[in-house]
């Protein structure tokens, strides 16, 4: 099965074009433009381990390694499409047009953080594991019926795949051809559990035979091969082409979140290894070196407008008012149920009586 | 029999079905799905005819599994439709409890109102039907206890109508319980058109001065019979339907608490964690110096639904009733 799975790639790991029909699309500008988000989405990722370690927001869940499946897939998607992420794809979520303030807020936790820019139909991010991909699917459902050109991207990682929810989102999905693309990021862990622990299978784009709809197991450090099978992905889903399962093999450099030590489970110098063998910024970097694409100046004024970007929205989400108590009460129905208003009442004359 | 001009005699169930046709007529928006709801018109033809008058795109038979299309609903509501979705039985409820607890009742209040889920899940509910196991549970308070939906809970075909084109018009996640042994019970006159009856608030269904009997569900005719048992004892029972369980009616509770001072729930469920003792919270913090007697709960046990052989012992009965009421009237 796996020989049936192999994994795809655009770019390898030398930053060499693989599969001479993209070769025309990779130009220098959509080069460019790649690079400069998979350097934002890494530059951002450190910055909020760091704030986490200073104590400046709450627990964080890093991505770095896997930028290029974030960074590809969003890149594909139309404005009018929708994002169901994870907790581990606020890369995805920026890239896509999610400001840096709120994804700091919601680390911070703030609802602010929950709040997508206007127009863009970003749903909050799924913390229990699998339950977005039965709801990814009633949305593009929505999408069909409503008659729209939009398409629905969603992700999950490889741990999501023993869940239920994942079998019943991509059964009804499948049902009903409908326009969703299921965005795998296979990083081969789930928390301290290997893949050889979640299933029997070698691939995860082998399920997709199970529901009758196409599979494909691509490179997912390559942000090409990324971006070109997202896009297509969401174009056949877009043509009535229902569903599409992509298995995105990456690596998460450091730990589960910044309350785990991956060194209990496993031997971290794989991911030492990794950063200088399969890296995806270092192909990118190699591809426009290749091309002669690269320039140190323009590199390093990326990175110092990507700082600036960053320290920017730190600032933001440090001024930001202090978190209202009343805002827990104000959102849970439309208007409030009478046990709502009498507790919020209540608390906030105390809470007047205590500050006097 | 001549009905009355405008109205027409339903069951219950046939009220259900009413209210859908009306809502499916009136808004596009509005879907139904569910297991079995298209071709064979529900489990209980609460859905019969709907997928003949509205075709398949708004009345879907979907995959058998309970949190793949309550969550598929979660994202048709995001995607603005107002999807009815059918639980087959309330006791089959429970895959979907994550989709619900965690994403329908949270929507709002993660995103500040950004995004909302105004879903509808319907669930016939409650024993004494002879049903195989599994079939018989009355979980409503699992509903009750969580933040972000409402619970409500129509006993007779007036008020599921009603309440049903409510709940359909709420902007949040609605839980729609059923009394199934109450589907085919009894008929009463329906008008015809559209109505609405508010959520939040029960219903006084029989006026009296000595204590207050207060029921939902499929314990309202029980509460009724053993209220027609007392009178004849000489006990005058003021009768509450609550026809909502979440949020309860407290002023309807504490008026008729303060002006009997005696209290008797009849609680279909479980007693540990059942709604009777929000309702004893209610009247605790309404009513406790009108108390004459400590309030009774007639309630199921904290066993499970037990197999039909022995559901009349667990059910709640007119006489179990009765013997609350003239316990308070004693104390």
């Amino acid at each position: 099965m796996e020989l049936n799975f192999p994994i795809v790639q655009v770019l390898n790991e030398d930053g060499t074009v693989v599969q001479p029909e993209y070769r025309e699309r990779i130009t220098k500008p959509l080069t460019m433009t790649m690079y400069r988000h998979l350097i934002r989405t890494r530059t951002f990722d450190r910055k909020c381990v760091s704030l986490q370690r200073q104590g400046r927001i709450g627990t964080y869940v890093p991505y770095e390694g896997q930028e290029a499946c974030q960074v590809g897939s969003a890149l594909a998607l139309n404005d009018g499409d929708w994002m169901f992420p994870t907790y581990r794809d606020h890369g995805a979520m920026m890239t896509f047009g999610r400001p840096l303030t709120t994804t700091l807020l919601y680390w911070k936790g703030r609802t602010e953080g929950c709040v997508p820019p206007e127009g863009k139909k970003i749903v909050p991010p799924s913390v229990p594991i699998a339950t977005q991909l039965p709801q990814a699917a009633g949305a593009a459902c929505a999408e069909k019926w409503k008659g729209t050109n939009n398409a629905v991207l969603v992700y999950f990682g490889d741990g999501a795949t023993s869940e239920g929810d994942f079998h019943e989102g991509l059964n009804f999905a499948s049902v009903f051809d409908a326009p969703v693309v299921f965005f795998n990021q296979n990083n081969q862990y789930a928390i301290s559990v290997p893949i050889t622990r979640q299933m029997k299978t070698k691939t995860i784009a082998q399920k997709a035979l199970a529901y009758d709809i196409p599979g494909i197991r691509i490179d997912g450090n390559d942000v090409f091969a990324v971006y070109f099978h997202t896009a297509e992905a969401l174009e056949r889903a877009r043509n009535g082409g229902g569903p599409t399962l992509i298995e995105a093999v990456t690596w998460r450099y450091g730990a589960h979140t910044t309350s785990d030590d991956p060194s209990r489970y496993r031997d971290q110098e794989e991911s030492k290894k990794r950063r200088e063998t399969t890296d995806p910024i270092k192909r990118v970097e190699r591809l426009m070196q290749r091309e002669g694409w690269w320039d140190e100046e323009w590199a390093k004024q990326v990175q110092a407008e990507v700082d600036a970007e960053i320290e920017q929205a730190v600032t933001e989400m440090e001024r930001y008012p202090k978190a209202d108590a009343t805002d827990m009460f104000d959102f849970v129905f439309a208007q409030p149920t009478w046990t709502i208003a009498e507790q919020k009442e209540a608390y906030l004359q105390w809470k007047r009586g205590m500050a006097t | 029999m001549i009905t009355e001009v405008g109205t027409k005699s339903l069951t219950l169930v046939q009220a259900v079905n009413d209210a859908l046709r009306i809502m499916l007529k009136e808004r596009e928006d509005v879907i139904v799905l569910g297991e079995d709801v298209g071709k064979n018109g529900g489990v209980f033809r609460a859905t019969d005819g709907l997928l003949e008058e509205f075709g398949e795109q708004r009345v879907i038979d979907t995959p058998l599994s309970e949190a793949g299309f309550t969550g598929a609903a979660i994202g048709m509501a995001l995607g603005g439709f107002r999807p009815v979705v059918e639980i087959q039985f309330l006791g089959f409820i429970y895959p979907a409890y994550e989709q619900i607890m965690t994403h329908a009742a949270r929507m709002r209040s993660r995103t500040r109102g950004h995004f909302a889920v105004p879903l509808v899940i319907r669930a016939p509910y409650g024993a004494g039907v002879r049903a195989p196991e599994i079939h018989s549970d009355s979980t409503e308070a699992l509903f009750t206890h969580m933040p972000g939906i409402k619970v409500v809970c129509p006993a007779s075909p007036y008020d599921a109508k009603g309440m049903l084109i409510a709940a359909i018009e709420d902007p949040d996640p609605v839980l729609f319980l059923e009394p199934m042994r109450s589907y085919r019970a009894f008929r009463e006159d329906v008008p015809e058109g559209k109505y609405a009856i508010e959520i939040g608030k029960g219903k006084k269904l029989r006026e009296g001065d000595d204590v207050t009997v207060i029921a939902w569900g499929a314990m309202v005719p029980v509460a009724m019979k053993a209220a027609e048992e007392a009178a004849k004892k000489g006990i005058d029972a003021d009768v509450i339907d609550l026809r909502t369980l979440y949020p309860l009616d407290k002023d309807m509770i504490a008026e008729s608490v303060q002006k009997t001072g005696r209290a008797v729930i009849v609680q279909e469920a479980h007693a540990t964690g059942g709604l009777a003792n929000d309702i004893l919270a209610v009247i605790n913090d309404t009513s406790f110096f009108y108390q004459h007697a400590p309030v009774e709960r007639v309630t199921g046990f904290d066993v499970p639904v037990p197999f039909f052989a022995y559901e009349d012992d667990y059910l709640p009965t007119p006489s179990r009733v009765l013997h609350a009421m003239e316990k308070v009237m004693r104390f």
